[in-house]
């Protein structure tokens, strides 16, 4: 077992690595120029400035530095926002993207686990019905208009009440953190489903359930032990992934419902060229999805024994 | 096997029943389990800093709570380039000179000033503190303005000081900053020498990146000045006392303030949002949330409904088609270019295609808010206007096909930025130009840098681009296209041009330089360097009980400097 986490963190740190490298060459080629801006600059003023982010280097050199400095964890300095390290940006604003990304899953895995659940016992009648259709709105309707959709929800309901019941937006209380979870959780919360659904159903028809039920096990007994445990193995192993996702995938959410958190960075980076904050970024979240992955690869053998044997 | 049937079902349904309470409970302790999860991630995020919930208008405190378009890379004056930085620095500093609720230029750190043909002077008011207590001196400009046009410093706006003596030739690298033509003669009388005579320069100092910046303490923040709320001084009507990155801000009234008077009414300014997401803010806004919020026309409709106060302010930008005048370009040929000014109407697209009600038809370099020598400079210079002719525009297209020797026209590339608006209007442009002089062009859309990159190399035919004003004065339009404005990314090039230009920038006498801007829209039009499309505009809403708001076409976006709460209606 040792082995084997070690064999995989290995592994890790190459992707890592081989992240960090595809970024760097992708934003050296990527066309324009960060530096430019509204107001022209004189040669001077662009060559400090060049000479302040190292740009004035052959681009072999500066990808040996942007490693070196990676190694021992420093990002450098952002583009845009001038006195500020990547490191505090990611420092700052990852913790808000990472609290409303755990609420998020978590609302997802429940949910999931249980409309997953409810359906398949249930299957083909009216709570199955209901619950799939919801669940095939929520895959298909992108999150930027269900985020809009609740926001606009929200208004009219404290309009109703009279009083703010949900901030509509904002950040720091449980009442700004709720809706927004709920509508990062969303699509994974139905994919879970669907997922635990196919695999309950699958387990229902097995030959040891049909065994358990012949012997005179009691029926709750069955539905825990061998039928509850054996479909949610499918469903860990997609949440590693759908961590790292829901975490990292935030952007629509925080804007709309103006929460400080990283996504906004990330994509803005992007639109602005901003070269440190996209690379440190990027391969800040490459390391979290690798280390995610990881993590559930190990647990897994916990808790599946069979896993564990091979 | 009937009644086999049936059994099955019965136990089946027993097990479900079963079955479906098990999950029942499990739902329960995943419910509590959660709750659990959210207190605590509750607590995690206290720590991350806080909205609040205070509402738009805080009656009681006097304060009112706003959300802002983006989070200021910095607050360093001398280096800032972006809008959000300049609503908050409007706000925690001021200048020598500031401009009024009317937009009238009035005292701020100087108490009265001369402007002379080789220099001016400002004498410094006894009062203006800066936070810490200590009084804004002259060698506290100085120590500004050297900053600024040092080319260590790289700041980008350092070329707004380049009527200053000496300040180009620094900030190109052949002086060191101790030449600036600027002294402290005492603690409170500055003396300026002038690099050629500069009868705007009042108007140029109210601008932020002339803002003072005292030495001991730049010093002491090793070179982390303006990156967070300890690193600052500030000697405006607000003070910034919490700064959470990409979150909140708290400016509170400044008692150290010289004019509290006349400026700086509420006690606390909080701008606990920070989204450029407009449907965001309108949402916020109707929830009660922020004081006030800019609408873009689908969202009239509901502004309307609401039955808000709607108001209208011109953002002072201009937007224009910018042709390419480079040696191998068929925009080059002033035919084509007379052919497309005839074959377009800028009515047209602001009323009938982007129907944003705020925008006005361009008609001039020169927007409608300028102030000639004493009323609206289109007003006493009206811009030279060509009617929509196509039978015309096509004779010109004819004449510059011949001219160029060509058979027929190539492809042509109209490079744009990748706003809804900007792509709006290109496409009009393409579809009209394809209609009334078959020309066909291809849309290069392209991000904002990008677009600028593209500009700088000249890789395009048609350019749709614009200007925003730094200074209240036609100057800050007027030399936009000399040959040596590091602007003008069309490389359009005439010794007339240039001529009137440098009269327009050193002529004392205000009816004369007046009438040089006059020459210069009367040359842009004749000569076809541009393409007026639109003036930009403005629609929002305050909340009712937030009096002498004001949204500005020069200086900060959004000014609160004047803003009081009024509850009486």
């Amino acid at each position: 077992m040792l082995l084997y986490t070690i064999k995989r963190l290995l592994q890790g740190i190459i992707t890592v690595w081989f992240i960090a490298t595809a970024t760097f060459f992708a934003m050296h080629n990527v066309p324009g120029d960060p530096l430019i801006n509204d107001r022209a600059m004189t040669a001077t003023t662009r060559a400090n400035l060049e000479a302040k982010y190292g740009l004035d280097q052959p681009v072999v050199t500066q990808y040996v530095i942007y490693l070196r400095n990676l190694v021992q964890g420093d990002f450098g300095i952002s583009f845009t926002q001038e006195n500020r390290e990547v490191n505090d940006i990611i420092r700052e604003h990852f913790p808000v993207s990472a609290i409303l990304g755990i609420l998020a899953v978590m609302f997802a895995t429940v949910g999931g686990v249980l409309f997953g659940a409810l359906t398949a016992i249930y299957r083909n009648r009216l709570p199955d019905y209901v619950i799939m259709f919801v669940v095939i709105l929520s895959i298909s309707v992108p999150s930027f208009v269900i985020a809009a959709l609740s926001q606009l929800s929200l208004v009219s309901l404290n309009n109703v009440v009279g009083r703010t019941v949900l901030p509509v937006a904002g950040w720091g209380t449980i009442q700004h953190m709720l809706v927004p979870a709920m509508v990062l959780g969303l699509g994974t919360m139905a994919y879970l489903t669907r997922l635990m659904r196919s695999s309950m159903l699958e387990i229902i028809s097995s030959d040891f359930v049909r065994t358990a039920k012949s012997k005179g096990v009691p029926p709750a007994r069955i539905f825990a032990r061998h039928q509850l445990r054996n479909a949610i193995m499918p469903v860990i192993t997609v949440l590693g992934p759908a961590i790292a996702a829901i975490t990292t995938g935030g952007f629509v959410v925080e804007l709309v419902f103006a929460i400080p958190g990283l996504g906004r960075y990330f994509v803005q980076a992007v639109q602005q060229l901003d070269y440190t904050v996209i690379m440190g970024t990027t391969v800040f979240y490459g390391a979290f999805l690798v280390f995610m992955v990881i993590v559930v690869d190990v647990l897994y053998g916990f808790i599946d024994p069979r896993v564990r044997m091979e | 096997m009937n009644e086999a049937s049936t059994t099955a079902i019965t136990t089946d349904d027993r097990f479900t029943s079963s079955a479906g309470k098990q999950l029942g409970i499990y739902a329960l302790y995943a419910l509590l389990a959660l709750s659990a999860l959210i207190y605590m991630l509750a607590v995690a995020a206290g720590s991350t800093g806080s909205t609040g919930a205070s509402g738009a208008i805080d009656v009681v405190n006097n304060a009112i709570t706003i959300a802002l378009r983006e989070e200021p890379p910095q607050l360093d004056a001398n280096r800032a380039t972006d809008a959000s930085s300049h609503v908050v620095l409007a706000h925690v500093m001021e200048g020598l000179l500031g401009y009024d609720f009317d937009n009238h230029l009035v005292p701020g750190v100087a108490e009265r000033w001369e402007i002379r043909e080789d220099g001016a002077t400002f004498w410094l008011r006894e009062d203006s503190l800066w936070s810490d207590g200590v009084p804004v001196t002259a060698a506290d400009f100085v120590f500004s303005w050297r900053r600024v046009v040092n080319p260590d410093t790289a700041s980008q706006y350092a070329f707004i000081l380049y009527p200053i003596k000496n300040a180009e030739a620094i900030n190109n690298g052949q002086l060191p900053a101790q030449t600036l033509g600027v002294t402290a003669v005492s603690e409170r009388v500055l003396e300026v020498e002038f690099e050629r005579p500069t009868p705007y320069f009042d108007k140029l100092v109210a601008y932020l990146t002339y803002y003072p910046v005292r030495e001991d303490f730049f010093n002491s923040t090793n070179g982390r000045y303006g990156a967070d709320t300890d690193m600052m001084l500030y000697n405006g009507a607000y003070l910034l006392t919490e700064w959470v990155h990409g979150s909140t801000m708290r400016w509170v009234k400044n008692p150290n303030y010289w004019n509290k008077e006349n400026k700086g009414y509420l006690d606390e300014i909080r701008t606990a949002y920070i989204t450029q997401d407009v449907n965001a803010k309108l949402n916020m806004f109707k929830d009660g949330q922020i004081a006030d919020t800019h609408l873009l026309s689908p969202m009239l409709p509901t502004a309307m409904e609401q039955r808000w106060q709607i108001d209208r302010s011109m953002d002072g930008s201009v937007f224009y088609l910018e042709f390419n005048h480079r040696e191998d370009r068929i925009s080059r040929n002033k035919n084509f270019r007379r052919a497309l000014q005839l074959a377009q109407d800028s009515t047209e697209l602001v009323y009938k295609v982007l129907k944003e009600p705020s925008y006005l038809p361009g008609v001039s370099l020169f927007p409608a808010w300028l102030t000639g020598v004493s009323e609206s400079f289109q007003k006493e210079y009206p811009p030279p206007m060509s009617k929509l002719d196509v039978q015309q525009a096509r004779e010109h297209l004819e004449l510059a096909r011949r001219e160029l020797g060509i058979d027929k026209f190539p492809p042509l590339m109209l490079l744009t930025g990748d706003t809804p608006i900007s792509l709006l209007a290109a496409e009009y442009y393409q579809q009209l130009f394809q209609k009334n002089l078959g020309l066909e062009f291809r849309i290069d859309a392209q991000i904002f840098k990008q677009r600028l990159d593209k500009m700088r190399a000249g890789e395009f035919d048609l350019v749709l681009s614009g200007w925003g004003p730094d200074y209240n004065d036609v100057l800050t339009y007027g030399d936009l296209f000399s040959s040596w404005n590091l602007q003008n990314r069309g490389r359009y090039n005439s010794p007339e041009m240039d001529l009137w230009i440098r009269v327009a920038q050193s002529e004392l006498d205000p009816q004369k330089r007046m009438d040089a801007f006059g020459e210069i829209q009367r040359l842009l039009h004749e000569d076809v360097v541009i393409l007026p499309m639109y003036e930009r505009g403005f629609s929002f809403v305050v909340d009712s009980r937030l009096k002498n708001f004001r949204r500005r076409s020069v200086g900060p976006e959004v000014d609160y400097n004047y803003a009081y709460i009024d509850v009486t209606n």
